[in-house]
């Protein structure tokens, strides 16, 4: 074979992977990137502010952190062909199977009204009144959804995660020094040494990496886009590279806040676009604009955690791959989510600060006992055969797993007891 | 039967089919459940706390 028929065959094959990837592409992406919503934007938002470069050392780790937490999600679902809700009431029993679904389902009701007030926020800040902008993602989610085909829906998906893109050339517009970032944000360090503030900061950002919904959410879509064993190894790589997506948006947004807006308290992330308005009206615009995308992704992944969970386990037909009619239960109580979490928004005086807090509250009642969950059902022999967790994955997975419950559980003690940490 | 009825079946018929839990219960999933629920109770205890000092 001579030079040129080789690198004909290398890149034909090459091609021929990249097609593949792109049929199976989706899940994993589209579930890492959403992780950055509109409270986690807020979150990285304020750790730049507070700390500049010095954390992105801390942000590089939470990589494979989110990475084998979620690619469980995907083996689970790809062999049991079942949610995360059916696996729990299948497995455990119908305690621990209520328990799941009535605390996902007020987490992510929770959730979702903070994405809206993400949303609102942004928007306002270009003049356009909350009312228009719920309403206008309330009509814009029934058009992605309705259209009765889980690929489109999650093509449409993928292109907001592009979106999400937005906060890149915003670092580069504020010119921070790269000498800085490498010297400062690379080198494992903790920036005026380790006390109860920082510590509050490394919780947020790990609280931010794993929600409850993510485990749900990436599982059903694994089942509802119909993944079989075969295309597990592509179901890493898509989780992979969702994991590096999202915590390389993370970093970004660290460098614009601590590039424009060092030592300002970041109270929200439309409130750091507000202040970056007044140094640079394009660098503002840039993050209201990522920060309503967020929220808008974290909307669309949130709500429909909730309608395939409440899907499998009452029986009713739940894939997007059904019209309006052939599954009305479950556009309903997907619907009646997003109205319900968008009207709360609209409430004159409603205590949207509260709710913000108590989400996270509400989340670390949940977030362990769906990991341990994930852990055990990963060790049963019987019905993941030699997908089972080996031995290193258990010790590896074991270890991230009681990191997350015990800093999450932290970080929701430190918001019941605001001054614990300070 | 009402709408409320057939909710009510529905939720018994879901309690009889997941009754029994199929995950075998060897000692590393007893002692994982009785974790979460020690770690549940203790942070509904804080929580019923914290409502209560902040009503008081």
């Amino acid at each position: 074979m001579n030079v040129f028929a080789r690198i004909y065959y290398s890149l034909s094959k090459a091609s021929k992977a990249v097609r593949l990837y792109l049929v199976i592409a989706g899940p994993g992406i589209v579930v890492m990137v959403a992780d950055n919503d509109a409270g986690g934007i807020t979150t990285y938002a304020a750790t730049g502010a507070k700390y500049r470069y010095a954390l992105i050392w801390f942000l590089l780790i939470l990589i494979p952190v989110a990475y084998y937490v979620q690619e469980m999600t995907v083996r689970l679902g790809a062999v049991t062909k079942r949610g995360h809700a059916e696996a729990i009431f299948d497995s455990f029993g119908a305690f621990w199977g209520w328990f799941s679904l009535l605390d996902l389902m007020i987490v992510d009701w929770l959730t979702l009204i903070t994405e809206f007030i993400g949303m609102t926020a942004a928007l306002a800040i270009f003049g356009i009144p909350p009312w228009v902008t719920v309403a206008g993602v309330i009509a814009l989610m029934a058009v992605i959804v309705l259209n009765g085909r889980y690929w489109t829906w999650e093509k449409i998906a993928l292109l907001f995660c592009a979106l999400n893109l937005i906060y890149i050339p915003s670092a580069f517009l504020v010119h921070p020094s790269v000498h800085d970032i490498l010297r400062t944000g690379l080198i494992p360090n903790f920036a005026g040494g380790f006390n109860g503030q920082l510590f509050f900061y490394l919780m947020a950002n790990i609280g931010t990496t794993i929600a409850p919904w993510m485990l749900f959410f990436q599982q059903s879509a694994v089942v509802d886009k119909g993944m079989q064993e075969k295309d597990i190894p592509w179901g890493r790589f898509d989780t992979m590279l969702g994991s590096v997506l999202t915590v390389v948006v993370a970093i970004f947004i660290v460098v614009v806040t601590g590039t424009v807006l060092p030592g300002i308290e970041i109270d929200s992330a439309a409130q750091a676009a507000e202040q970056l308005m007044k140094t640079d009206r394009y660098v503002g615009t840039f993050l209201a604009i990522g920060l309503f995308d967020a929220g808008l992704l974290g909307a669309i992944c949130i709500s429909l955690a909730s309608s395939w969970a409440f899907g499998e386990i009452f029986g009713w037909a739940h894939s997007l791959n059904t019209k309006i009619r052939e599954a009305p239960w479950f556009y309903a109580s997907y619907f009646l989510t997003l109205v319900t979490a968008g009207a709360v928004v609209l409430i004159p005086n409603a205590p949207l600060v509260l709710i913000t807090l108590f989400v996270q509250v509400v989340a670390v009642t949940l977030l362990p006992a769906a990991l341990v969950f994930l852990i055990l059902l990963l060790n049963d022999k019987a019905t993941m055969g030699e997908y089972c967790n080996t031995p290193r994955q258990n010790l590896l997975g074991g270890f991230i797993v009681i990191s997350i419950v015990v800093l999450s559980t932290l970080y929701g003690v430190s918001v019941m007891f605001p001054g614990l940490f300070q | 039967m009402n709408t409320f009825q057939r909710l009510r079946a529905t939720i018994a018929d879901i309690n009889r089919r997941y009754q029994t839990p199929r995950i075998s219960m060897s000692p590393a999933v007893r002692l994982s459940l009785m974790a979460l629920r020690v770690y549940l109770l203790f942070l509904v205890g804080l929580m019923v706390y914290r409502f209560v000092v902040l009503v008081s």
